[in-house]
């Protein structure tokens, strides 16, 4: 086919979307995108999801590609439209989460001029979006499209934003296909440097108390790192523990996992991070969720940091040998110098090493106080996963303590399937992932683990899913508190619960029943595996109510300012301690 | 929240402030395109990074490439953050750092204004002479001189009309580039 066809901008954006293989874009009409729609109603390629708020678009584009590894798309019209999206975007920066969103902008001739729903929207994206173009000229906008795609996906993944005005959407001019599009000043360095991989060889070479500790590089990577991760955790023995991000690349089963680390994250592995003498982070990025008070972060351990963006390695913390790559490659070129080597790790120390692990797992850091009477939140999340685990269930969360015990409940083996608002902690982000995740894989099993305040952010992007038959369930922990919230105010200001109860709460199951849909509750410890399994055995989209234990706190959990070997556990802790355990400094921190 | 009153705590509270603070001049290249200069300022503006002078224009017109020389003050680990995040922008070409690789000119032209009469307008024409500063309108109570040379020296002159009768100074800000043979690439 020619590679230089003529036709109008709108067909243009259709066109670009398909040949870049496109089957999915999450959208909402406008008076600026009326053009692009009009090209959507006629043709079969590209299938497009009617939202409800443009919120919902991001981040179910977010969703789909954090679960697929492919981009995600979405369509604002101008003005409103594309100011709602700012959230998913600032979401999806924080995230490294490949998005093209692409909006409908007033005509070129009116820009400035404070037209009816005109807004500056480069401007008001530019802060969170990798890179963003308004195309003024049609002849532009094909090749802009292509290269928005390539900037979204390759370096460090991101969202990008495509404003098109409406006269430019009509106008005819020349379209390019995506072939050999890239963009000059944008050429990530993806290969590791030889001699940084044979010093980090040569460091881990003389470890007694190594550690891995891997983050959502690692997942953006592609499946053949997780591969490649697995791969070196087996021939080396090295402990390995994850990001929230990360979770899923190596397997919650593996013979060296450590759980999840940070702020809520196991003892064990905060322990281990803080006692290393060598300390191999890959693809993550020092989060202040993860390093607790700085100064006395992991201070007898040299560091290795794998990060395909510069600007990571020592933003925060100072380590001895940075490698710049893909985490893939450098992996893979670490396997073959270890290879090459033969590096075996001292033994007795390493092993001395695990034990001294295992004294501290054996703290059981998770026990909590059971219950025959209510339903524990930490109970509803290990019924849901043994009662999913061998299914193909996709895992997305809000943002509280709801998603803080998922992560630390629920066990994931294998890379993109927990989709979980990290960077930005966006509440209402779980539900229309969900969505985005669901339309990618519409036969597998689908679950928002929510909150009650959360799940009434987005919840009208319920009605997307019974429209487009998207069986999501909605799987709410109803504790009826902004629980973390409600926790964080007990740590810090005198249990004084300043608006942080959910007043008002909808009948939740009458809300599902009402959208089409179908409501489940469940209040009693008895009934949740038979609930849990109706919930599972309905075809169509579940809102699921599970009322449990209303004032529960999410622990493990190091308090602000202190650092990984000052974490609070959770089941024997009193009222009392839990209301001093945060002193005067770390009660300003976030 | 105020990091600069804070103890140490967490990543919140480092106070970077405290640490020796250096001076770099940056040149950076990048495509000329609608949103650059926006995205670099925004990026000095968002961080909390400082801009002492900041100048910009199309250096290779075909190419549509602009040559930014961007002065700016941190610690060390605040101007090695400052440069990958600069590159790393998607318009960004390349980005070096001139302080570190040695030597190289930094220039800026001044055109400063003097009013006055009798000696002292005779002692600012005398001055001006001696910086090498141009008289580039002269009327029967005022002068305007222009001047080219390092920040420094056009700070001194500056200092020196001010007594003289200076009342409106334009800088243009700093451009700077390597010395000896060696090319910036694009
Ligand atoms: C959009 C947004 N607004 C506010 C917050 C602050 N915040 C963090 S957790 C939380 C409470 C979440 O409550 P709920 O969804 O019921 O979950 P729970 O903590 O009870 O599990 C709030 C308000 C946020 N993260 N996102």
């Amino acid at each position: 086919m020619a590679d230089e066809e003529m036709m109008t901008g709108a067909e243009m954006v259709l066109r670009a979307l398909a040949d870049q293989g496109v089957q999915h874009v999450f959208g909402y009409p406008g008076g600026a995108v009326l053009p692009i729609y009009d090209e959507f109603f006629q043709q079969e390629k590209v299938k497009h999801i009617l939202v409800r708020h443009e919120q919902g678009a991001t981040h179910m584009a977010e969703g789909y590609a954090r679960s697929t590894g492919k981009c995600g798309v979405a369509l604002a019209t101008s003005g409103p439209g594309a100011t709602n999206c700012v959230t998913g975007l600032t979401d999806a920066m924080l995230d490294s989460i490949p998005m093209v969103l692409l909006t409908g902008q007033v005509p070129t001739h009116l820009i400035g001029n404070d037209a009816f729903q005109e807004c500056d929207t480069v401007g008001i994206t530019r802060p969170c979006t990798k890179q963003n173009w308004l195309v003024r000229d049609v002849n532009d906008l094909a090749r802009t499209i292509h290269e928005a795609f390539y900037v979204a996906t390759s370096g460090r993944p991101g969202p990008v934003v495509v404003d098109i005005p409406k006269d430019v959407q009509f106008a005819k001019g020349k379209y390019t296909g995506p072939k050999g599009v890239t963009v000059k000043s944008y050429q990530p360095r993806t290969a590791p440097d030889a001699h940084a991989i044979e010093a980090a060889v040569a460091l881990i070479a003389t470890a007694k108390k190594p550690v891995l500790y891997t983050g959502g590089g690692v997942i953006n990577s592609g499946p053949e790192a997780s591969k490649l991760l697995r791969e070196f955790v087996a021939l080396s023995g090295i402990p390995i523990t994850s990001t929230l991000m990360g979770l899923g690349a190596y397997p919650a089963s593996g013979k060296e996992w450590l759980g999840m680390l940070g702020m809520h994250g196991m003892y064990e592995a905060n322990m281990a991070m803080h006692d290393c003498d060598v300390m191999i982070c890959v693809g993550a990025r020092f989060d202040d969720r993860i390093t607790g008070r700085l100064d006395a972060f992991s201070p007898g351990s040299k560091k290795i940091h794998i990060d395909i963006d510069p600007s990571s390695i020592n933003k925060t913390v100072r380590v001895d040998i940075p490698v710049v790559a893909d985490v893939g490659q450098a992996l893979a070129a670490m396997l073959a110098e270890w290879k090459k080597r033969k590096v075996k790790l001292d033994e007795t120390a390493l092993s001395a090493w695990k034990r001294q692990i295992d004294s501290w797992r054996a703290v059981d850091c998770l026990k909590y106080r059971a219950s025959k009477e209510v339903i524990m939140p930490q109970h509803a999340i290990q019924r849901l996963y043994d009662l999913t685990k061998d299914r193909d269930t996709y895992i997305t969360t809000e943002v509280g303590q709801h998603q803080m015990w998922a992560a630390q409940f629920y066990r994931f083996e294998e890379p993109n399937r927990w989709m979980t608002s990290g960077g930005l902690g966006t509440m209402g982000y779980g539900l229309p992932a969900a969505v985005g995740v669901q339309a990618a894989h519409p036969k597998s099993l689908v679950i928002d683990i929510a909150g009650d305040a959360s799940v009434q952010m987005t919840m009208q992007e319920f009605s997307t899913a019974i429209q487009y038959r998207l069986p999501i369930k909605i799987f709410i922990l109803n504790n009826h508190y902004m629980g973390m919230v409600r926790q964080w105010q007990q740590l810090l200001h005198g249990n004084r619960l300043s608006e942080s109860y959910s007043d008002s709460l909808p009948d939740f199951v009458k809300l599902a029943e009402a959208f089409g849909g179908k409501g489940i509750r469940c209040s009693r410890v008895a009934d949740l595996d038979a609930a849990i399994m109706e919930m599972i055995n309905t075809p169509g989209p579940v809102i699921f109510d599970c009322e449990v234990a209303n004032l529960a706190n999410c622990f493990p959990m190091i308090p602000s300012g202190k650092a990984h070997n000052e974490m609070l556990l959770g089941a024997d802790i009193s009222d009392e301690e839990v209301g001093t355990a945060i002193d005067a400094k770390g009660k300003q921190l976030v | 929240m105020n990091a600069h009153q804070q103890a140490t705590g967490s990543a919140y509270n480092i106070d970077t402030t405290k640490k020796e603070r250096q001076t770099h001049t940056l040149a950076v290249i990048a495509e000329n395109q609608p949103g650059v200069l926006a995205r670099i300022i925004g990026l000095f503006a968002g961080r909390g990074y400082n801009i002492d002078s900041l100048t910009v224009s199309e250096t290779e017109h075909e190419k549509h490439v602009s040559r930014f020389t961007i002065v700016t003050t941190g610690t060390p680990s605040v101007i090695a953050q400052i440069k990958a995040q600069l590159d790393r922008m998607v318009p960004v070409h390349s980005v070096a750092d001139l302080t570190v690789e040695g030597n190289f000119l930094a220039r800026e032209l001044a055109m400063v204004k003097v009013q006055g009469a009798g000696d002292k307008r005779v002692e600012a024409l005398r001055l001006a002479d001696a910086f090498r500063a141009r008289v580039v309108d002269a009327a029967t109570d005022s002068f305007v001189f222009e001047l080219t040379g390092k920040p420094d020296k056009i700070d001194q002159f500056i200092s020196l009309m001010v007594p003289l009768g200076l009342v409106e100074v334009s800088r243009t800000g700093v451009a700077a580039i390597a010395r000896g043979p060696g090319v910036l690439k694009a």
